[in-house]
């Protein structure tokens, strides 16, 4: 009499398609998965208890190293919270830059996503295409802050430095381009009947599943959940924008494929709506007490100086109270919760990161597949370790 | 030019040897270079270059390849076992190698006046005044196909591997599958034929202005002859046994060095073999316009129609994900296997009215 048994198989931390140092252990029953019990924290670098010791300009590069694929957002993120700590008020082309850079950061997140997302299901062109065009937003951000990935652009209160003048050509010309980008990944991919018979009925989350698990982004919308903190709880200047958000009907993978494509494409007109309304004047606000003096100041004048030295050398003690700040990064909710005792530092600074609680539902939805089922889930997810285990 | 051995001449004995070392260094360079031109030809589908720096654009990488492995270090791991982690590799590099000995890349040229038939397994007999090559060569070609499988199953199960294993399991499960639908679906060619001999089959189809190609007879036999090959050659879209994302490399995850190359260059040798089976048995083989007036043109007319196969082998892999294993299953036994009995009987039955 012959008696089966599962086996056990360890799916990372190095395995091309845990998406960085996720690892993963599987019960298999032949390929069928049975039990998938994910350990994080192979990237824990304590971001939260390093903030404990910084003064809150200090944290902001932090933050750039959370979900390494969307820095600017979650920059946005941390910014908002301490300037609803302060209650500083950001200049408005300071806004409409904070707003075009958040939305060409969705634009890369969700590439670097489609393209790793069509890798781990096997089409290996996408990958190449979409990194083509990531390029194009990285140069971007070259441009404006001088550093590719870890930008560390934005400041309280506003800007570290307006943009350069040949910017706003550079954006119209690449969100111009961009949709017609977007139509060859679709070429390649929506219609393609191998991409529909690995992305449709995979990883199904009822709405109310993925409620009860706290999902958010396009992991909750995909489930057909009607939710957008853009929209419905306007952060930064965005209850000035008009854009569509997109659900889905079947709560699989294919709907939350095209949850994303079509966010890609409003978070286009987002940035055209921006550029319009891109008007002349200061970057940072005049508040003396949180925000850096303007760089001339620093480098002409003594008083400049000595101004930019406090800042810097022990920054600004901020009112006693808590503040909780959630913007919609490309992957979901990503919020800031700060709590201040009245010091320089927040006494606790706490990052509800959407990968760490998207990751929750990862069994859930593969249970019972295949580990190339697995595999596409984990693609679905969008998770970033980096914002997982901070 | 005297001397007999067993009654035939030597030039026989000088012209098979040769024709070995021939169609052997064929096989060999187009795989080093099919390496080559899958890197350059998905490169440039992808808007990028492919190999530039070794040689001039990179026409020196596979060379390049090949000194790197042979000097890697040989890792066998301790809980492997060892005899049959090493035999592997060559049990399957050696039958994806030797399957092309029946395959006629030629038609028959004259030496010193002795007439000798382009394909290695065949030799023309003065005293019948015919050529007489292996009369069961499609049988052979699959008996050899179904013993590179081995050489994966081994290499699975030797490894001791998780992953591996796993490889080795999707492999033998899908290229046996696979194997019964590309030969059934070859059966419609044999019953067009009449012969189960490649020579005589590529001789069928020589009629006027490639007309005569099986192709154009057996349209279906020939789509699901290719798409089964390649699935049993593992190539994308079919590609599930060394699924990078999903079981590391599968079989070979734990191979290194001239044993990872011997796999590497068996899954090569079996792309070129199936596609030079597609190319006679159903693109007409070696011929093409003047190819019996002038012999010379044979080999050329086959390798160009092999290239174009193989061509094609990348073009797919550049375009399309990769199937699920039980999707894989399902298209093989409920889709493939049908048609292909469909396709026997149909051709039975047009067969005995005309």
């Amino acid at each position: 009499m012959a008696t089966t048994e599962t086996m056990t198989l360890n799916m990372g931390p190095q395995h091309p398609s845990t998406h960085g140092v996720l690892r993963l252990v599987l019960e298999l029953d032949g390929e069928i998965i049975t039990k998938v019990t994910p350990h994080i924290g192979y990237l824990h670098r304590g971001v939260e208890k390093l903030s404990e010791h910084r003064t809150y300009h200090q944290i902001l590069p932090l933050t750039d190293r959370l979900d390494y694929l969307a820095p600017m957002h979650n920059n946005l993120g941390y910014i908002l919270a301490v300037e609803k700590l302060m209650d500083v008020q950001v200049p408005e082309r300071a806004e409409t830059i904070r707003i075009i850079m958040a939305e060409l950061t969705r634009l890369q997140s969700h590439l670097v996503w489609v393209a790793c997302h069509a890798l781990d299901i096997g089409a290996m062109t996408v990958f190449i295409y979409a990194f083509r065009e990531r390029e194009t937003v990285m140069e971007l951000y070259e441009l404006i802050s001088g550093a590719r990935m870890t930008s560390n652009f934005f400041r309280v209160g506003g800007l570290s430095q307006d943009v350069p003048d040949e910017f706003v050509k550079r954006v119209s010309d690449f969100i111009d381009v961009m949709p017609g980008y977007l139509d060859q990944y679709e070429g390649l991919l929506t219609t393609n009947p191998i991409w529909l018979k690995r992305t449709v009925g995979n990883g199904v989350i009822s709405a109310e599943d993925a409620i009860d698990f706290g999902l958010t982004g396009p992991a909750l919308r995909g489930s057909g959940v009607d939710w957008d903190l853009r929209r419905d709880n306007p952060y930064g200047g965005y209850e000035k924008y008009q854009f569509k958000v997109p659900v889905g009907v079947e709560c699989d993978t294919f709907d939350r494929y095209k949850v994303r494509l079509v966010e890609m494409r409003e978070a286009c007109k987002i940035i055209r709506q921006a550029l319009d309304r891109l008007k002349p004047g200061p970057v940072l606000a005049d508040n003396p007490q949180v925000c850096y003096p303007p760089k001339e100041n620093v480098y002409n004048s003594i008083e400049g100086l000595i101004h930019h030295f406090k800042i810097a050398s022990e920054g600004f003690p901020a009112p006693e109270g808590e503040v909780y700040q959630g913007v919609e990064n490309p992957k979901g909710e990503l919020g800031f919760y700060i709590v201040s005792d009245g010091g320089n530092k927040p006494q606790r600074l706490r990052i509800r990161p959407p990968s760490f609680v998207n990751l929750q539902a990862i069994e859930q939805m593969s249970l019972g597949s295949m580990i190339a089922d697995l595999v596409a889930v984990i693609g679905t997810l969008d998770i970033v370790l980096g914002e997982i285990d901070r | 030019m005297g001397i007999e051995i067993l009654g035939l001449p030597m030039i026989y004995y000088i012209a098979m040897v040769a024709k070995v070392l021939v169609a052997f260094l064929f096989v060999l360079l187009t795989v080093a270079y099919a390496t080559y031109a899958e890197r350059k030809i998905i490169g440039h589908m992808q808007v990028r270059l492919g190999p530039m720096r070794t040689g001039w654009h990179g026409l020196l990488q596979p060379i390049a390849d090949g000194v790197k492995l042979f000097f890697k270090e040989e890792i066998i791991p301790s809980q492997a076992s060892t005899f049959a982690f090493l035999i592997a590799p060559l049990v399957a590099l050696i039958p994806a190698f030797i399957t092309f000995a029946v395959i006629p890349f030629g038609g028959t040229i004259e030496l010193f006046g002795y007439k000798i038939p382009l394909q290695v397994a065949a030799y023309y007999d003065t005293a019948a005044g015919q050529v007489f090559d292996v009369n069961v060569g499609v049988l052979y070609i699959l008996a050899m196909s179904s013993l590179g499988v081995y050489g994966i199953v081994l290499a699975g199960w030797s490894s001791n591997s998780k992953y591996s294993l796993m490889g080795g399991l999707r492999a033998s499960a899908q290229m046996i599958s696979y194997e019964l639908s590309a030969a059934l679906s070859i059966i419609a060619v044999f019953m067009l034929a009449g012969t189960l001999s490649l020579g005589k089959i590529v001789e069928l189809q020589s009629g006027f202005g490639g007309f005569e190609w099986y192709i154009f007879k057996q349209p279906l036999a020939a789509l699901m002859f290719f798409i089964c090959s390649l699935a049993e050659i593992n190539r994308t879209p079919f590609d599930l046994p060394e699924a990078e994302t999903e079981l590391v490399s599968g079989f070979c995850t734990e191979y290194s060095s001239m044993k990872y190359a011997m796999f590497f260059m068996a899954e090569y040798a079996n792309m070129i073999t199936v596609c030079a089976i597609t190319a006679t048995l159903f693109l007409g083989g070696w011929n093409g316009p003047f190819a019996v007036a002038v012999p010379i043109l044979g080999p050329i007319y086959f390798v160009a129609k092999v290239y174009f196969l193989i061509f094609l082998c990348m073009w797919i892999r550049a375009t399309v994900p990769r199937y699920r294993y039980d999707q894989l299953m399902h298209l093989g036994w409920k889709v493939f296997l049908p048609l292909a009995l469909v396709n026997i009987v149909v051709t039975g039955i047009i067969g005995y009215f005309i």
